[in-house]
C-alpha cells in the first residue's frame, strides 16, 4: 500500500483543523472498509489517514422514543442492528446494514462512512433518505446540518466543503403507524453490489387502510442516490390499493436514469425500480400492520 | 517513509508491542512482524474472510484494518485456540467433518465460526450460513463446513 501517515485524532474540531489543513491529500478514516482497499488499490492518493474512532461524538447511538436518533459516523453496522429498540424504529435502516458486505464487514463498516463514500449503489443511502434523516457536519466555520438527499453530489462526491467531516447522522422518531422497508435486487444471495436498491418508510392512518404520507428513495439507478419524491407525493392521503402503490412505482421509474453495466442492462434497472418500489411499499406497510 | 507507530496490544492474551509503519495492516504484522502465519492472505480487499481475526470480541478482516489502530485493542487470531495438548472444539468439528481440503480459507472459517459460537452458541443452519457467508472456499466444501460448525456448536 502507498505511504502515509496515521493520525489518531481525539476531537471534532482537531480533525476539523487536520482536513482543512491537508486538503485533499487527507481521508478520514472509520470503519476502512472501503478507504483501505481505495488506498491500497491506487484508487485514491492520500498522504493523511484521519483515524475518527477515538472521538465521543462520532462514537454516539443514542436512541429516545420522543427525540430519535442521533447515530455517530463511525458507528458500525453491527451496533445498530445488535440494538433491538432501533431495530423496531427503524427497520429500513437496519435492513440495509444487515445486508452490507459480511458479518467481517459489519463489524468495521457504518452508515456514516458508507454515506461518505457517496457510492451510487450504497444500501444505506436510500432508506436513510426514505427516513428523512439528516446529516450533522462539522467544518471550520462551525456546524451545519443538511438532508441526506443533497449529501451526495456524484460517484464518490459529497456535499463536504474542505475541512468539513460528517459527524453524525440525526432520525426523527418513528411517528405512529408508521414504518419503513428497505431491498436490493443482487444476483446472490449475499456479499455483493446492488443492481438496484429501493427504500421506503410510510405513515398510515389509526385504520391502516390509508397511507398518510410516504417517502421512497431509490440506489444504483443515476450517478446518486435519489429521493422519489412525486412519486413519494402520489401516496400522500391515498387508500392503501394496488392502483396507488403501481403509480407511485411508475412515478419512481420515470426518474431513473440508470446505466448499463456489468450488473445489470438499463432496462432491466428500470424494470427493478417498478418491482422494488412495490416490495419496499409493501414492505413498509406490512410491518406497520404487523406490530398492531 | 512515513515515522512508524508504536503500538501495543493484546494478542491471543499476551501483552505484545510493536512498531509499524501507517500503511501496514494488521494481516502485514501479523504475519510479517509477528510472525503469526494462520490468518491468510486471499484477496486482500475484504471479500474472501481468509484473513478472519476477532478484534476486542468483533469478527473483522485484517486486511481492512491498519497495524497502527490496534493500540490498546484486543486480538484473537487462530494461534491462540488450541491449549498445548488439545485442539478447540472447532478444530475438532473441522477435523472430524473433513471440513477442510486447500487449509487456505480454514483458520478464516474457524474465527468466524469462533465468534458466532461466542455470540450465539446454538445457531441455526441458516444463521450458520449467513454468519459464514463472507468467508469463501474454493475447493467448494461449504456443506462440510456448514456441518462442522453445527457439529462444534452441539458439542459444546
Amino acid at each position: 500500500m502507498q505511504a502515509f501517515e496515521y493520525i489518531d485524532a481525539k476531537t471534532v474540531s482537531e480533525a476539523v483543523a487536520l482536513l482543512d489543513d491537508k486538503g485533499e491529500k487527507a481521508r478520514i478514516l472509520a470503519g476502512g472498509t472501503d478507504l483501505i482497499v481505495q488506498a491500497r488499490e491506487g484508487r485514491r492518493t492520500l498522504d493523511w489517514m484521519i483515524d475518527i474512532k477515538s472521538i465521543p461524538e462520532v462514537n454516539v447511538l443514542d436512541f429516545d422514543s420522543e427525540t430519535g436518533l442521533t447515530l455517530g459516523a463511525a458507528v458500525p453496522c453491527y451496533r445498530i442492528y445488535d440494538d433491538e429498540a432501533i431495530c423496531n424504529a427503524y427497520p429500513g435502516l437496519v435492513d440495509a446494514t444487515k445486508i452490507i458486505g459480511g458479518t467481517a464487514i459489519q463489524g468495521r463498516a457504518g452508515v456514516g462512512g458508507n454515506l461518505c463514500n457517496a457510492s451510487p449503489a450504497a444500501d444505506c443511502i436510500p432508506p436513510l433518505i426514505a427516513l428523512n434523516a439528516t446529516c450533522a457536519i462539522a467544518g471550520p466555520n462551525g456546524e451545519r446540518e443538511i438532508p441526506v438527499e443533497e449529501f451526495c453530489t456524484g460517484p464518490g462526491q459529497t456535499a463536504l466543503a474542505k475541512g468539513e467531516m460528517l459527524v453524525s447522522l440525526k432520525l426523527l422518531a418513528p411517528q405512529q403507524n408508521s414504518s419503513s422497508y428497505y431491498l436490493r435486487f443482487i444476483p446472490r444471495n449475499e456479499m455483493d453490489i446492488a443492481v438496484v436498491g429501493a427504500g421506503a418508510s410510510v405513515i398510515l392512518d389509526d385504520d391502516k387502510q390509508r397511507i398518510v404520507s410516504a417517502r421512497i428513495a431509490l440506489g444504483a439507478v443515476a450517478p446518486t442516490p435519489l429521493f422519489a419524491e412525486e412519486a413519494s407525493e402520489l401516496l400522500s392521503d391515498r387508500e392503501i390499493t394496488d392502483d396507488a402503490i403501481g403509480e407511485a412505482a411508475q412515478a419512481a421509474q420515470a426518474i431513473a436514469r440508470p446505466i448499463s453495466d456489468m450488473r445489470g442492462t438499463a432496462e432491466q434497472r428500470t424494470h427493478l425500480v417498478g418491482v422494488l418500489t412495490r416490495r419496499a411499499l409493501n414492505g413498509a406497510i406490512q410491518r406497520v400492520k404487523d406490530t398492531g | 517513509m512515513a515515522r512508524k507507530s508504536h503500538v501495543q496490544t493484546t494478542i491471543n492474551g499476551e501483552t505484545v508491542e510493536f512498531l509499524c509503519e501507517p500503511r501496514q495492516s494488521l494481516l502485514e504484522v501479523l504475519r510479517d512482524e509477528l510472525h503469526l502465519t494462520g490468518a491468510k492472505e486471499g484477496c486482500n480487499n475484504g471479500n474472501c474472510g481468509a484473513c478472519s481475526v476477532i478484534l476486542d470480541g468483533r469478527l473483522v478482516n485484517s486486511c481492512l484494518v491498519l497495524g497502527a489502530e490496534i493500540d490498546g485493542k484486543s486480538v484473537e487470531t487462530i494461534e491462540g485456540l488450541a491449549e498445548p495438548d488439545k485442539l478447540h472444539p472447532i478444530q475438532d468439528a473441522f477435523l472430524e467433518n473433513a471440513a477442510l481440503q486447500c487449509g487456505i480459507c480454514t483458520p478464516g472459517f474457524i474465527m468466524s465460526a469462533k465468534a458466532l459460537l461466542d455470540k450465539n452458541p446454538n445457531p441455526t443452519e441458516h444463521e450458520v450460513r449467513y454468519w459464514l457467508a463472507g468467508n469463501l472456499c474454493r475447493c467448494t466444501g461449504y456443506d462440510k463446513i456448514v456441518r462442522a460448525v453445527l457439529d462444534a456448536a452441539a458439542a459444546t
